[in-house]
């Protein structure tokens, strides 16, 4: 049981590190009245990239936080390789950790930043600063290396703040929100950098965001949070096309409710019969259906019941908002065929999904 | 030299307590830091509070011990008081009007059509740090003309010098949280005069920016002794000095009247200060 | 310059429009001076009450009484020989810097703590509460202060030493002495503190939480945060805050005149002795010497305060 802070030596980074597996059990954590966390469970692979997703104040935060050591759960275990690191205070866990912003300590340059670790572990000086180098060199700085933070941009002091925390070698590598104080462009460079790296260096890593398309992107799992619980933990791909809960359905990509009557498993979307995705609220007649734009296709016809009140242009595809029956559904087609449909157009919509999630109504506003 | 930028530094402390009040109260290191922590502050308090009491006690009991306000009475008689307190009292006058007069036309004038000028005003409004009443008034002897060294108010030509500053920073902060473009062109297109604008848009406009213009200078007044003692006048404070101590319980009375109404006038501007940036807020 | 206002009177180079470039530069000259004109009422007035004055200073400094330009009078403070007319300045001065330098340093370390002891309080109404106490306390001074504490601490019938005697520590029984250098030293602190508690708070604003929890989070203790970050960080704005407690030391006069009676031998009791009449006739133009050296000394501490404010706030931005 490795509770010091290790003094090894290290290679650069070419050879892969493997992270270690990570366990949040059942962690519960109150502020006052409020639950940051409720009962919040998460299992990590090593090596793996999960993404907590979630809009502010759902807890994503307070979980890295108490993974990282610098909030104690008042209920619950964080098992790290085996073992219960919650009474480990933070300084011990050997964790790497990127901030959202103004991390880098400013009285030292880049490279002594980044050094820092090392010299906590009393590696020598030299051997500080190459491995120093390397990491800056890792996320392309090392031209940079002498700068002051505040001669750097906010996307050079992210991928600093990174090296710095790789630099020690963590089992686990923690950001909490690094992209979201940086402008757009930036971000998107920066996200791609840091998933390579960390496929590269395959440590085990958590990212906390609010913005889906990062999750979604980089993330080999997602844990999409909500009051302090997880909602679902699934991969992009299965949260996009498969939400099992309404939020996540909401939360992620774009959703529209329909008003459907239930028959058994199934359900009557557009005259069609389709089945029930998951679980249905008990007895209910009466659901909503929840359904991606590419649930559905838009064919014109005069006398059918909806009729076109909105049509953007996004690129390859155009986005049409159909009013049928009280309800607005996006539906998005080929931007190739889009000229058929223009406002006030009369289509009939038909569902291609294989199976649809429902919720119960929402009350008539 | 006193406190320079009260303003500034009560700026700096909102946006620290922002920080700090989110609250982080199970990081280890504060617990621990919490120790040393009362024992600083409970030392400070000590030394500030004492003093402050015990010369309290000093003034309000009599010979046997007790509790007395007969010290107020025996200022009230003492020579020279009334003839002190009136003479600080028009010094005050004279220096809050010349003061703001000067100011607040120059600032407004600034603030609108010359805002590279400020840089230049926040220099001046320094060089009165290098430049303290000991040091000054040795100039101002040297070159004042007898006709204003014989009148009462050269001190209080003297003054604005000394109360500038504060006038800056307090009217600087309350121009700056108007919107001065806008509330100016809306009322000339309205067709208002210069007098006009000011008078009826700028000025109720800055009032606890004024106030606490006025409120410092106040306290600045009363409690110069420097310059007025050395030029001969006999204000509040040299009259505390040079009352001959055969009760030292008035002299110690009065300083501690003003001692007590700076805290109270302070305490208006502060709060002044701190429902002007609250408004500002919402 | 912007026009931020329609100017509706005529413009006073119209009438040379005509005439080519050089009236066109008066006219642009002339505009600038309208421009500038409002705020001459305040230049006038700076440069009679302060300017001026200053410039008497710096040129009676280097006069003798008859006018004639001499090096005598700054000679004197820096008094070579041992004549005592002559020490009495140059010891005035040393122990105007050495009083400075006391109470700069000592109340600059406290304040600091103090500040660090309020900054990291939870509770917002005690922080509230001694900020404007901060504000208020570093604006004592003066006669007022000195009453205050000679009311309190006077060897006979100083309530405090009263208090003190009774638990039997008398402080002038053990050398303590309100009316000489320590004395004011410890009555200066009353104000300095307090000071130096208003310069410092931002400073701590300024220190990130992040920076706190990424120093632990890569296994730093907290001596080592505050050793490798946190005192690097704060030293520059400490140093400055120290810079003008120096400055605000070495200029108080009331206060050390109203506690001593003028007999302490600081250079600003000396320029009022000199100013009072106390002095041997001839010596009157030191006094002008005396304010010379104190500007100097006070350009160093007021530049020195600035630069390094400069440095602290690129870091505590």
């Amino acid at each position: 049981m490795d509770t010091q802070v290790p003094t090894t030596s290290s290679v650069s980074g070419s050879t892969p590190q493997t992270g270690a597996p990570v366990v949040l059990e059942n962690l519960t954590r109150r502020f006052g009245t409020t639950k940051a966390l409720d009962g919040f469970t998460l299992h990590i692979e090593p090596g793996e990239f999960v993404a907590l997703l979630g809009p502010s104040g759902c807890g994503k935060t307070t979980a890295l936080r108490v993974l990282a050591g610098f909030e104690r759960p008042d209920i619950g275990k964080v098992v790290v390789d085996g073992q219960d690191v919650v009474h480990i205070p933070a300084q011990k866990r050997d964790m790497g950790m990127v901030f959202q912003s103004y991390s880098l300590f400013p009285n030292m340059s880049a490279r002594d930043n980044v050094a820092f670790g090392l010299q906590l572990r009393h590696q020598r000086g030299t051997q500080r600063r190459t491995r120093a180098e390397e990491l800056l060199a890792l996320v392309g700085l090392a031209e940079h290396s002498a700068k002051y933070p505040h001669q750097l941009s906010g996307g050079q002091q992210q991928r600093v703040a990174l090296a710095r925390a790789l630099a020690i070698e963590p089992r686990v590598l923690l950001l909490d929100e690094p992209l979201s104080a940086l402008d757009a462009k930036v971000r998107a460079e920066l996200r791609d950098q840091i998933r390579a790296l960390q496929q590269r260096l395959m440590i085990t890593t958590v990212f906390v965001t609010h913005d889906q398309e990062e999750a979604l992107s980089m993330a080999d799992r997602v844990c999409v949070m909500s009051r302090g619980r997880a909602e679902q933990i699934a991969t992009p791909a299965e949260l996009y096309s498969k939400p099992s809960t309404e939020f996540v359905a909401q939360f992620v990509g774009i959703s529209s409710r329909v008003g459907v009557v239930r028959t058994g498993d199934t359900v009557s979307l557009f005259g069609r019969d389709v089945t029930i995705r998951g679980a249905a609220p008990e007895g209910a007649q009466s659901l909503d259906a929840l359904l991606r734009p590419e649930d559905v296709d838009v064919v014109v016809n005069p006398t059918g019941l909806g009729i076109i009140t909105h049509k953007s242009f996004l690129g390859a595809t155009t986005r049409l908002e159909v009013g049928i029956g009280g309800a607005a559904v996006k539906a998005d087609i080929l931007s190739s065929g889009a000229d058929v449909f223009e406002l006030g157009t009369r289509v009939d919509l038909v569902a291609n999904a294989r199976d649809v999630l429902v919720s119960a109504p929402r009350p008539a506003t | 030299m006193a406190s320079l930028g009260l303003g500034e530094a009560l700026e700096g402390d909102q946006d620290f307590m922002d920080q700090y009040s989110r609250g982080n109260p199970s990081a280890p290191w504060i617990k621990r830091v919490r120790w040393g922590r009362g024992i600083a502050l409970f030392l400070a308090a000590v030394y500030f509070i004492v003093p402050f009491y015990a010369a309290m006690q000093f003034c309000l009991q009599n010979v046997n011990g007790g509790f007395s306000l007969a010290a107020f009475k025996e200022v009230g008689e003492a020579p020279g008081f009334y003839s002190a307190l009136w003479l600080s009292t028009q010094l005050a006058i004279a220096t809050m009007a010349i003061v703001l007069l000067l100011m607040v036309p120059t600032m407004i004038y600034v603030h609108l059509r010359l805002p590279r000028f400020r840089r230049v005003m926040e220099v001046i409004t320094i060089l009165p740090i290098v430049i303290p009443p000991i040091v000054l008034i040795v100039g101002v002897d040297g070159v004042a003309p007898l006709w204003l060294k014989s009148s009462q108010y050269l001190l209080a030509v003297v003054y604005v010098v000394l109360a500038m500053p504060y006038v800056y920073r307090s009217l600087d902060a309350g121009l700056g949280a108007l919107d001065l473009k806008t509330l100016v062109e809306a009322a000339r297109s309205l067709g208002s005069g210069w007098v006009s604008i000011i008078w009826r848009v700028l000025i109720p406009n800055m009032r606890s920016a004024l106030l606490s213009a006025s409120v410092l200078t106040l306290a600045l007044v009363f409690g110069e002794f420097t310059i007025a003692s050395l030029d001969g006048w006999t204000t509040i404070p040299v009259w505390i000095y040079l009352t001959p101590t055969t009760n030292p319980r008035i002299n110690t009375l009065v300083a501690m009247m003003a001692l007590f109404g700076t805290c109270v006038v302070l305490g208006l501007v502060v709060s002044l200060d701190r429902s002007r940036r609250n408004s500002r807020r919402s | 310059m912007s026009e931020l206002i329609t100017d509706t009177s005529p413009s006073p180079s119209g009438v040379s429009d005509e005439v080519g470039e050089r009236s066109s530069k008066a006219g642009a000259l002339l505009r600038s001076l309208r421009t500038g004109a409002p705020v001459l009422p305040f230049l006038a007035y700076i440069s009679l009450g302060l300017i001026l004055p200053t410039i008497a200073i710096i040129n009676l400094a280097f006069r003798s009484n008859a006018g004639k330009l001499t090096l005598a009078n700054i000679k004197v403070i820096l008094c070579t020989s041992n004549s005592p007319s002559c020490m009495q300045y140059r010891i005035g001065f040393e122990n105007s810097l050495k009083l400075a330098l006391v109470t700069s340093i000592v109340p600059g370390i406290l304040g600091t703590f103090v500040a660090y002891a309020i900054a990291t309080s939870k509770h917002e109404l005690f922080k509230r509460l001694t900020a404007a106490c901060s504000g208020v306390l570093a604006q004592f001074g003066g006669v007022n202060l000195a009453f205050m504490f000679i009311a309190s601490f006077a060897a006979v019938g100083g309530v405090a030493t009263h208090w003190l005697a009774d638990i039997g520590l008398n402080p002038w029984n053990h050398g303590f002495d309100l009316y000489k250098f320590w004395g004011v030293a410890f009555v200066y602190m009353y104000f300095q503190v307090p000071l130096m508690i208003l310069i410092i708070t931002p400073a701590f604003a300024g220190l990130k939480e992040s920076w706190r929890e990424a120093a632990s989070g890569l296994g730093a203790s907290s001596w080592r945060y505050w050793r490798h970050v946190g005192l690097p960080v704060l030293a520059p704005a400490v140093l400055g805050g120290m810079f003008l407690l120096f400055g605000s030391g070495f200029s108080a006069y009331a206060t050390a005149e109203a506690l001593t009676t003028g007999t302490i031998a600081i250079t600003p009791i000396q320029i009022g002795a000199i100013l009072n009449g106390n002095v041997l006739s001839g010596e009157a133009n030191l006094a002008y010497a005396l304010g010379f050296a104190m500007i100097v000394i006070l350009l160093i501490s007021v530049i020195g305060y600035a630069l390094l404010r400069r440095r602290s706030s690129r870091w505590l931005r």
